[in-house]
């Protein structure tokens, strides 16, 4: 092995990311535990939080603000929404951490820092499915009661639309992350920045309510097609739009090799700064 | 270097002093705009000069180091704070880059430049030991392979599932190291870690990383501590300001260090007659450290008495006069005075060179750096004397404890301060009666 001041840019190390696949699992082991350890309610936490947020939407935007949900029952709508929103946004917000929260560890030892988002990403992939399931199984409920719902077989479609939201999360995420080094502020601007776009992507709305002059904005947001597919699939209502779908996977592609880039060039002397 | 496991070569690794950029998005926003508007910058303090975002100079941690470490070897690095050894570490466990340089490792190289990095206070010990063991570069079937190794050097069989906030700190650390002792890498890099944890607990680290060394694996070791640089290693580098100032044996390497910290090494000699401290009388020729076999040496094993040789002329017979050494510790304490009390001396001696050595007993001084200063003196009345000729600090030496139970240290690890440390004789009795 040899340690040169700079490597290749696009040098990724993808290999040594595979060798330490052991240690990424135990990371998303300890991010599990850590997490619900002394919690009186334990991993429940994890159908509590949609199921809450999901009442608190269908009260204020269904019922007070009234708006229109494509024809769906409410629940479901924003129950999808929040389900798959809330794993591009926590994919974000905790790689977008990376540098900052393991600094201590990163500065002592080396490892292969991709490691750390990858096991985010996983980590909350664990907590997308038990959310995922849970809101299939709210579907099953409706469905039974009469409810128009009707999975297509767009669902397939699913892992391809999970697959964009972690590589979205991971590859802003790793931007984020490398420029927080140097800039502080970032982390605040995620916060804020993610709730921000949440009203910029279909979660709460769909986009046939959108005037006209709007739609160009939504569908410039990589995540609308993402959130707007999975709906259709799942629940039958709404558009799928191929070429916006390409569009948001072009995205996702270009963030990540962007964020690769910079992440692999930060990771070298990032500890001289923090 | 034939069998290199490391080269290193040419390594620099430069710091920027102070903060890169100002710390904050939008004061380096409001930098740019001023700079695109042709306006000075509006974060500089008035009368600093104008180093764009960067302010404060540079510091060259490491300037084009060359070493090469051969398999096997177990290698000392030693310096003053700030002469780039941690840097070095850094960048050989790859925390950090250089900025130019390379160095080429063959072979698994762990670092352990803190003991328990990784650990999770909420995971259980046995958790930890797998997370930890990963951190450090092994993968799950090497770590359960290892885990009943672990778990007994470490002593925690009872404690294993409880989560490693509840452990003592004693636990905690014994934990921590024993990861790090059974990782087998062939190469090993410790910065002072072993300055941790109990006596007996340290003793066995000492050990197993003898063991380490034995092998057939590499160790690199980082230490302020010369007696345990001067027990481990047989190699050290000496560096200094971010150069590699010496690399050699390590009583040569040590010896030069002193000198360089103190100016003194273990031997002083005056070759020519006008510099040699004294007056037309007497005259200081050399002062050296000598072991038992009277060798020059800057390390003295505690156990072993050691010599001090003084060589000194006699111009002309005039009045009497006496050898005299004064010894001081690292801590500026004067530890001894003594003077050579024979018959011989209590009359004028002929003229004629003289060589004196005063024998220091085994087991008396503790361990560190110690220096000595020497005189010839004559005692004159009211109690006084009057120094004919004197060197102050002309020699320095090393005390080391080899660590192998037999001292007055025992099995006690820990920090000992107190100028001497005799190793005393205890006589131990019980009286039953005596307890109600």
């Amino acid at each position: 092995m040899i340690i040169r001041p700079h490597r290749n840019l696009f040098d990724l190390r993808l290999r040594e990311l595979w060798r330490s696949r052991d240690l990424i699992m135990l990371f998303v082991r300890r991010d599990f535990v850590s997490v619900y350890k002394q919690t009186v309610l334990g991993p429940l936490w994890y159908l509590i939080q949609p199921l809450l947020t999901t009442i608190t939407y269908t009260f204020i935007f269904g019922r007070i603000a009234g708006l229109p949900t494509d024809g769906l029952p409410q629940f479901l709508f924003y129950m999808s929404g929040t389900v798959i929103w809330t794993y591009f946004a926590s994919c974000l917000t905790k790689t977008s951490e990376t540098f900052i929260s393991n600094a201590a560890l990163f500065g002592k030892v080396y490892f292969p820092r991709l490691s750390v988002p990858v096991s985010i990403l996983i980590s909350n992939l664990v907590a997308f499915s038990i959310q995922f399931v849970f809101f299939l199984v709210f579907i099953g409920f409706f469905a039974w009661h009469g409810a128009a719902v009707h999975p297509n077989r767009w669902v397939l479609l699913a892992p391809v639309l999970v697959l964009m939201m972690a590589g979205l999360g991971l590859g802003l995420g790793i931007i984020v992350s490398s420029l927080t080094t140097k800039y502080r502020d970032l982390r605040f601007l995620v916060q804020f920045g993610v709730q921000l776009l949440m009203y910029a992507t279909p979660v709460i709305y769909p986009v046939s309510s959108i005037p006209q002059r709007f739609k160009l904005l939504i569908q410039l947001n990589p995540m609308s097609p993402v959130v707007e597919t999975f709906r259709y699939a799942f629940l039958g209502a709404g558009t799928v739009n191929l070429p916006s779908l390409a569009y948001s996977f072009g995205f996702m592609l270009i963030v990540i090799l962007i964020g690769a880039v910079i992440f692999n060039r930060v990771e070298a002397t990032f500890m001289d700064t923090v | 270097m034939k069998n290199a496991v490391i080269s290193v070569e040419n390594l620099t690794k430069i710091y920027r002093l102070g903060q890169i950029g100002t710390g904050t998005l939008s004061n380096d926003l409001k930098i740019w705009l001023a700079k695109a508007r042709g306006k000075p910058n509006p974060m500089l303090r008035i009368g600093e000069s104008d180093h764009g975002n960067r302010s404060g100079g540079t510091i060259w941690a490491l300037t084009n180091v060359d070493f090469a470490v051969r398999q096997g070897e177990v290698l000392g690095i030693i310096g003053q704070n700030g002469a780039g050894k941690s840097t070095l570490l850094k960048i050989l466990s790859r925390v950090t880059a250089p900025t130019s340089g390379r160095v080429r490792i063959s072979g698994r190289l762990a670092s352990l430049l803190e003991v328990g990095t990784g650990f999770h206070p909420e995971l259980t010990g046995r958790e930890n030991i797998f997370l930890n063991g990963a951190i450090l570069g092994m993968n799950k079937p090497e770590i359960a392979r290892k885990f009943d190794a672990i778990v007994a050097f470490a002593e925690i069989e009872k404690f294993i599932d409880t989560p490693v906030k509840r452990y003592s700190s004693g636990m905690y650390v014994r934990l921590a190291f024993a990861v790090a002792a059974n990782l087998d890498p062939e190469i090993l890099v410790i910065d002072e870690v072993l300055a941790v944890g109990d006596a007996a607990f340290q003793k066995k680290c000492i050990g197993k990383m003898g063991d380490v060394a034995k092998g057939g694996r590499t160790v690199l070791f980082v230490s302020h501590n010369m007696a345990t640089i001067a027990r481990l290693c047989e190699r050290v580098l000496l560096l200094d300001k971010g150069r590699l100032i010496q690399d050699g044996g390590a009583e040569e390497v040590i010896a030069h260090y002193l000198r360089g910290g103190l100016g003194v090494a273990a031997k002083k000699e005056w070759m020519r007659m006008e510099e040699a401290p004294g007056n037309d009388f007497v005259r200081l020729r050399s002062v050296s450290v000598v072991d038992s076999g009277r060798r020059v040496t800057s390390i003295v094993d505690i156990r072993e008495p050691f010599g001090v040789e003084i060589i000194f002329d006699i111009l002309c017979l005039r009045d009497k006069v006496v050898p005299w050494l004064v010894l001081y510790n690292e801590r500026e304490e004067h530890v001894f005075s003594a003077f050579d009390t024979s018959e011989a001396w209590r009359t004028p001696r002929p003229k004629g060179r003289y060589q004196t050595t005063a024998w220091i007993p085994g087991n008396l001084l503790n361990e560190g750096t110690h220096t000595l200063s020497a005189s010839l003196n004559t005692f004159i009345p009211g109690g006084r004397n009057i120094r004919q000729a004197a060197a102050e600090r002309a020699v320095a030496f090393q005390v080391v404890d080899p660590g192998e139970g037999d001292t007055s240290r025992g099995d006690y690890g820990g920090i000992w301060t107190a100028p001497i440390r005799p190793l005393l004789k205890w006589d131990t009795s019980c009286h039953r009666s005596q307890v109600p």
